[in-house]
């Protein structure tokens, strides 16, 4: 892997192989030192266009955690127009030694851009761009459902690890239900991707706004009813995406009100779940409008794990992209 | 200095219906056609080979000066025009300021005069600055030394029913046309792509073909209720070329064009993010491209029009959503055209001279420009290679925009020299120095009786 553009390009090898990595990383989160020294002298850049503090404090977290040197590079408001342009700033970069570069940009594609304008030499890891893809979401959720389904890691009062099923593991047979604005989602299309490679059965629902066209090409089944979906698929994941108000100006909805009664998860519906069904959330969530307080705090919630895991799929992914070939744990 | 100083005799061109000949010209106009003319004290020109094409007409092109000189000028797109074969352009009115008045419009003609490597007339805006809302003048720009006859707001579409109604009715009164850009701005906020499966896909927001369809389908039922000339720039859906063919035989008084990457290029290039492919309208399916080739071919879609879109290099060197739209297209027309339609048996070369000469200068109403090669007409011509197939470089390019979506593609033919009025703008595929193409544009106005520019 030379970079992690999207989901769409990883086979399910490759995309098993991050999550076993990833499962190693796990486990050194929970040695009393919590940090490699694999990427000591490497320099990452977090480069972001767009504000994004969780996922920007997960990727440095995980750079941390190898041992790599961070500098956090904000541009937001920069542009062609006003400010510095892409290239400007990848050129800097390069100068300065960055051997890899996390980009959030508002601009679908830009990572791809990044990668082959030969304007840099590092890595690129698409941290979210546009409403194109965010992939490290994606391998963060199939790792905890891979994680919840087939157990991870255990480690016992006196140290010793007892590994889980989970490692080499796919998602064969697993149903995946993800509801919101799909339309929008860079979380929808790189979930989309990695969990049907991995076998996942996977349903989409939304208003039929917020629903892209074409939607018949994509390895998916589209439901507008959220009742239907949970009634018909009886999925083991219902994933949940953050809606936004704003859309309601763009007539994609009438109000948030009526977005909730229909497509939210309320009380009702959760209780309908299967008893060992997940509910996930990337968050930040907007509780009481696409998901209730109940749900997101219920034991069938992954939201506190996957921001646990983000790191760990983080860290798996830029030692995947930044130590030598071949090197082992 | 002879008296033949300025003539010149092509050996061996064939015309555009197959016929071999030589041309001779002299004053400005094609004084002899035949076999082994003679060539005393004129400039021989072996054309072996090649063809003789009336010289092209663009009804679209951006020329971009006044206002964005480091994008383009009216000396440097004109340059890129000649290096394509063409000897006049229509040159759009979005610059800054806009073309809404006469004296931007007397401005523009002026600068084409004096550059001399094609004939410019302007298209005077439909609204004042390209707004919308109220009518540009007009008629003041009708009666100009620019002679305005094609109006456009091209880059916005005129969406306002009402503006559209008045337009048309004005222009009648001088026997004008309104071009309209079709594009319904509400269906297309923030669009850079075809609205497609593969849109979704990249996350790029959609311009639905609806968007165009519909203010066509608007439009030719306005241009039959008020009885009005209509054309339609830069047709790119299956589903336009459809209501033009309703409209058409109707009897509606409709033209419309096509851009050259529209009969070539297709939505699949947009997958790499790579700038040089956003355009507007944007690029769509391969089924579009078929229909499009298909309505050229029967006659549903009249001309071939460029769009040609100069942009300074770091308008492209970037991410896509901050890229510009346009692509130059001037230079590589006619090996675009001959590459989509004519290699496969659609077109003939007698109808690529109808769609990139004739027709257009008759929708522009322009004289002088447009028919076809015989004795006495004025020599507007261009000496076409169509055999030489190689891939297509910056050297190719005479303007001063290098957003060529055909950059290391290969293209059959080369325009091997262009005439303007009697003079050459181009030779051995190489567009004449600035100084002699103006040099040879004072005399030839001289020569003409007319008065040369100041
Ligand atoms: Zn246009």
């Amino acid at each position: 892997m030379r970079h992690l553009l999207s989901t769409r390009d990883l086979s399910r090898d490759e995309a098993i192989h991050v999550l076993d990595v990833a499962e190693n990383m796990a486990d050194v989160a929970t040695r009393e030192v919590k940090k490699l020294p694999t990427l000591r002298g490497r320099t990452v850049v977090n480069l972001f266009f767009e504000d994004s503090t969780r996922t920007r404090i997960s990727f440095e977290a995980a750079a941390k955690r190898l041992s790599a040197d961070v500098i956090n590079f904000s541009a937001k408001g920069s542009s062609v127009s006003k400010g510095e342009s892409l290239k400007d700033t990848a050129q800097t970069l390069e100068a300065m030694g960055a051997d890899g570069v996390v980009l959030r940009h508002p601009a679908s594609g830009a990572p791809h851009v990044l990668a082959e304008s030969g304007w840099i030499d590092a890595a690129i890891v698409n941290a979210g761009d546009g409403t194109h893809e965010h992939p490290t979401q994606a391998l963060l959720d199939a790792f905890t459902i891979r994680r919840r389904l087939h157990g991870g890691t255990q480690r016992s009062s006196d140290g010793a690890a007892a590994h889980g099923t989970a490692r080499g593991r796919d998602l064969d047979g697993v149903s995946v239900v993800i509801v919101g604005d799909i339309l929008h989602s860079r979380v929808a299309r790189s979930n989309v991707w990695l969990l049907t490679t991995l076998g996942a059965a996977v349903t989409l629902v939304a208003p039929p706004t917020l629903v892209p066209i074409g939607i018949d090409t994509w390895p998916v089944d589209v439901c507008f009813s959220l009742d239907e979906a949970i009634d018909t698929v009886r999925p083991d994941v219902v994933m949940m995406l953050r809606i936004q108000a704003e859309r309601m100006s763009a007539a994609f909805f009438p109000n948030t009100r009526e977005y909730g009664r229909v497509w939210g998860l309320d009380d009702a519906r959760t209780a309908r779940l299967a008893p060992d069904s997940m509910v996930m959330h990337p968050g930040p969530m907007n509780r009481g409008l696409e998901i209730s307080a109940a749900a997101a705090d219920s034991a069938r919630s992954t939201v506190l794990e996957q921001v646990a895991n983000g790191v760990s799929v983080r860290m798996a992914v830029l030692y995947l992209l930044l130590a030598g070939q071949g090197e082992g744990l | 200095m002879s008296a033949h100083e300025h003539d010149y005799v092509i050996r061996g061109a064939s015309l555009v219906d197959g016929e071999r000949t030589d041309i001779r010209i002299a004053d400005g106009r094609i004084a002899e056609l035949g076999t082994a003319l003679s060539a005393a004290g004129a400039t021989a020109i072996d054309a072996d080979g090649l063809l003789a094409l009336p010289g092209l007409v663009d009804l679209h092109v951006h020329l971009r000066e006044p206002g964005f000189e480091q994008s383009e000028t009216v000396l440097t797109g004109t340059r890129a025009a000649a290096a394509g074969g063409f000897t006049a352009v229509f040159a759009m009115a979005n610059t800054s300021p806009v073309a809404d008045t006469a004296g931007v419009v007397e401005q523009v003609e002026a600068l084409g005069r004096r550059a001399g490597y094609a004939t410019v007339r302007p298209i005077g805006a439909v609204s004042v600055g390209l707004a919308g809302e109220r009518l540009a003048e007009l008629g003041a720009m009708a009666t100009s030394r620019a002679g305005v006859r094609v109006f456009s707001d091209d880059g916005h579409c005129v969406s306002d029913a009402l503006l559209m109604r008045r337009a048309l009715e004005y222009v009648k009164s001088f026997d004008g046309v309104i071009a309209q850009h079709a594009q319904e701005p509400r269906l297309t906020i923030g669009a850079s792509m075809n609205e497609s499966a593969l849109s979704g896909e990249l996350g790029i927001p959609g311009w639905p073909a609806v968007a165009e369809e519909s203010i066509i389908a608007r439009d030719v039922l306005l241009a039959e209720h008020v009885g009005s000339r209509l054309h339609i720039c830069h047709v790119s859906t299956a589903g336009s070329v459809e209501v033009l063919r309703w409209a058409k035989a109707r009897g509606i008084d409709v033209t419309a064009e096509v851009t050259p990457h529209h009969l070539l290029l297709t939505e699949d290039l947009v997958a790499g993010y790579d700038a040089r492919y956003k355009v507007n309208p944007p690029l769509r399916s391969s089924e579009d491209v078929l229909a499009l080739r298909a309505g050229l071919a029967d006659g549903t879609i009249d001309i071939v029009a460029t769009d040609h879109a100069p942009h300074p290099a770091e308008a492209k060197d970037c991410e896509w959503g901050a890229a510009a739209f346009g692509m130059v297209g001037l230079e590589s027309a006619l090996s675009v055209v001959q590459a989509a339609v004519v290699d496969s048996g659609q077109l003939d070369w007698a109808d690529v001279a109808r769609v990139l000469s004739y027709t257009p200068a008759r929708i522009g109403r322009l004289s002088g420009h447009g028919v076809p090669l015989a004795v006495g007409a004025p020599a507007n011509l261009a000496l076409y290679d169509p055999t030489a197939s190689r891939p297509f470089d910056v050297s190719r390019l005479a303007g001063k925009g290098t957003n060529s979506p055909y950059l290391d593609r290969t293209l059959p033919g080369s325009v091997r020299a262009t005439f303007h009025r009697g003079y050459p703008t181009v030779l051995n595929a190489t567009p004449l120095a600035e100084e002699t193409v103006s040099a040879s544009a004072e005399h030839a106005d001289r020569a003409a009786g007319t008065r040369g520019t100041e």
